[in-house]
């Protein structure tokens, strides 16, 4: 499927990453936005709300976070593509409905543009400390996919793909951007409608009666119905069975749990989005994501005339972590160097797939601005020495 | 049904008039003896029927308790939500699909106290909604510990010398909250309960009917108010059937009168219809309307 033409603002835009976002969700076809506004992430919604009756789309605030993330739920199974937008303080809120919509296996997408914390930390500055929370938040056992953009170009492009993605696995997608990218503007390119390749909700052929809730085949993703459609569906945020009716027994829990979780982890080759530059032969590689990952440029750069060989990954997608192509990649190089707007989360995953074969040195930074180049620049330079 | 018990209803042998509506491959139901939960279902279900709504573009959002658990033997599109939460889910709902009936059915504690925000705020904006609360004035569910419903001196786990917490008088939340349609019975009165549903159902904007019912289990016993058949006598004896009355004065003091009737009935553009002719009005002809 391609995008719909109406929807599409095609041409070079010089926005920022908030505003990217939101023409990211419509070209994607996103037609429900249930938010509350929170510094640094309100911009989305606004330009949402200033775009969506041209559209064909509807948002609403909502009283809080809490809300806006079950409304949409709600308005993904009365058949549309939906997502909320929110902030630290409203992420915590949403915790709740992610586990639902873990459980529920209802495609949604959420944004939070990150900023510092705890509690109200610093409402107007950056952070990369969400990240932990998006993987393990909500209570219980569960899988999502959590992508980062380092750039408004990114933010467009990316908030079509967590729409995709949403589609494809049935999980709720989060985009998991900062203050930076936010706030920063730069050129965005938007493709022609139909060079957006937009991924459809795969509602089942079978009539009422045969169909099952949550029956999968190969694929673990469940077809999926929409209310008002004839099937009497039931969902619940209870443990369930195929057809969707509670089941309170561990045998149907270890089913239902290991689906949920395998349905991701296994298909994480599949997801992965890294990007690569001068890994092979590296002998330190620098792991990064969202702005940080245009912060380490210089230090990698001034390392490399010292002669070192610098190797970097970007992580577009976070989680699922890209845990098999680190382990490996471990074997192959003396250090791994992370650089993160917190005090230390990712790097707790790089450390653990390196597990023991690479040195692993965080470069924290405890968020409200990024990490000063010389930083992470005296980080690859020690990491060898006090190794 | 408490958590800690086992379900001990019997599966009826004769037909229910209402079997096309539940879900009897989930039966038995997991309600106690004598709850007044079953008898608000089987209101709700005979008050569908009547009103002749496309049962097929009905769906059923209930949150979490003993209440929360209708949505589950409904044989409709049916959602158990979150806690406190199914207004919001049910109002994503129902902006996304227009054409949809959409009935909340849940508890007391679970509308009013985790989710009394959001029924404030429907109320306000009025969304196209029904809303029945379950109000056996206590938490079922979890064992008994009071609701911002419990009357002050009623005993419950987490005021176990009785309550002093003073609780929501809800036809008039309701009411001054902006909601079209406000009424309350007791499980005692099917007719007037099913009547009620019927109404509010048929009636466009946000709608709210209040039961009062039994948890013979919890709140009762912890009482000393007798089985939920005495507590259906009390019922009877105590009830006062006031339509009109103004909502101010229909709060619930422990075992006294209890006011029950139509207390609201008015007419307000839902929120749908406002956006609609908002938008219009600004966009003219470029405006998609949102119908579906
Ligand atoms: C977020 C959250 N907090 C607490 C609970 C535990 N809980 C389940 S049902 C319930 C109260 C239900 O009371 P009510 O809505 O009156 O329903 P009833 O059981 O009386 O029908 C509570 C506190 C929960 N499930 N979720
Ligand atoms: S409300 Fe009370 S009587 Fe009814 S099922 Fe729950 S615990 Fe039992
Ligand atoms: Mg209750």
């Amino acid at each position: 499927m391609k995008a719909e033409k109406n929807a599409v603002l095609t041409g070079a835009h010089f926005i920022d990453g908030d505003h990217a976002a939101c023409e990211g969700a419509i070209a994607a076809g996103c037609k429900f936005v249930a938010g509350y506004p929170i510094t640094p992430s309100t911009e989305v919604i606004e330009r949402i709300a200033l775009r969506f009756p041209l559209v064909g789309g509807v948002f609403i605030q909502m009283e809080d976070e809490i809300a806006s993330s079950i409304a949409i739920q709600g308005a993904v199974w009365a058949g549309k593509k939906a997502m909320t937008v929110t902030s630290g303080p409203g992420f915590s809120l949403m915790m709740e409905h992610i586990g639902y919509a873990a459980i529920t296996e209802t495609p949604c997408v959420f944004i939070n543009v990150q900023r510092s914390g705890p509690s109200t930390g610093l409402p107007t500055l950056p952070a990369q400390a969400d990240m932990m929370q998006a993987r393990w938040g909500s209570h219980g056992d569960y899988e999502v996919i959590a992508i980062v953009p380092n750039s408004p170009q990114e933010c467009f492009d990316l908030t079509i793909r967590a729409f995709n993605l949403a589609e494809e696995y049935r999980v709720p997608v989060l985009v998991m951007m900062d203050e930076c990218v936010g706030h920063m503007t730069e050129k965005v390119v938007i493709p022609e409608a139909d060079q957006i390749d937009i991924v459809e909700r795969k509602f089942t052929k079978k009539p009422p009666g045969e169909y099952k809730m949550f029956e999968t085949n190969e694929s673990m993703v469940p077809e999926m119905i929409k209310v008002g459609d004839g099937y009497r569906m039931h969902l619940t945020g209870l443990t369930h069975d195929e057809r969707g009716y509670p089941a309170m027994s561990p045998k149907v829990q270890q089913k239902m749990l290991r689906r949920l979780v395998d349905k991701i982890l296994l298909n994480e080759e599949k997801i992965r989005h890294i990007e690569e530059d001068e890994v092979e032969g590296a002998d330190i590689v620098v792991i990064s994501y969202g702005i940080t990952s245009r912060v380490v440029l210089p230090a990698i750069k001034k390392a490399r005339e010292d002669g070192l060989k610098v190797g970097h990954i970007r992580l577009l997608t976070v989680w699922p972590f890209p845990e098999a192509y680190i382990r490996d990649l471990a074997k192959r190089v003396s250090a791994f160097v992370v650089p993160e707007l917190n005090l230390g989360q990712i790097v707790h995953e790089v450390e653990r797939c390196a597990a023991g074969h690479a040195v692993t040195r965080l470069v924290p930074h405890a968020g409200g601005a990024v990490h000063e180049p010389v930083d992470i620049y005296d980080a690859i330079k020690g990491v060898l020495e006090h190794a | 049904m408490h958590e800690q018990q086992t379900a001990t209803a019997e599966v009826p042998e004769v037909k229910n008039p209402v079997e096309s509506l539940l879900r009897m491959d989930r039966m038995p139901h997991i309600w106690c003896p004598g709850c007044g939960i079953g008898t608000t279902v089987n209101c709700f279900a005979r008050a569908l029927e009547q009103s002749k709504v496309d049962l097929d573009k009905t769906a059923i959002v209930s949150g979490i308790g003993c209440t929360g658990r209708v949505a589950g033997y409904l044989n409709l599109d049916s959602f158990h939500t979150t806690h406190g939460r199914a207004i919001p889910f049910a109002t994503g709902l129902k902006l996304a699909n227009p054409d949809l009936k959409i009935v909340v059915y849940s508890g007391d504690g679970d509308l009013f106290a985790i989710g009394g925000n959001h029924f404030i705020h429907a109320a306000r904006r009025n969304v196209d909604m029904t809303v029945i609360c379950v109000n056996n004035l206590i938490y079922g569910m979890t064992g008994g510990q009071v609701a911002p419903t419990t009357p002050v001196t009623a005993k419950g786990t987490t005021y176990p010398y009785g309550s002093y917490d003073p609780p929501f008088n809800l036809p008039f939340l309701a009411d001054s909250s902006g909601a079209v349609y406000v009424a309350r019975w007791t499980v005692y009165h099917v007719h007037h309960v099913t009547k009620a549903i019927k109404e509010a159902i048929l009636h466009r904007g946000f709608s709210f009917v209040e039961i009062i019912s039994p948890c013979p289990t919890l709140y009762s016993r912890r009482n000393r108010l007798g089985d939920g058949l005495d507590q259906m006598k009390f019922y009877q004896e105590n009830s006062e059937i006031r339509h009109g009355a103004n909502t101010k004065d229909v709060d619930i003091d422990f075992q006294k009168k209890i006011i029950v009737g139509k207390f609201v009935e008015r007419e307000r553009k839902t929120y749908r219809q406002l956006m609609n002719e908002h938008l219009t009005s600004v966009f003219g002809e470029q405006y998609t309307k949102y119908e579906g």
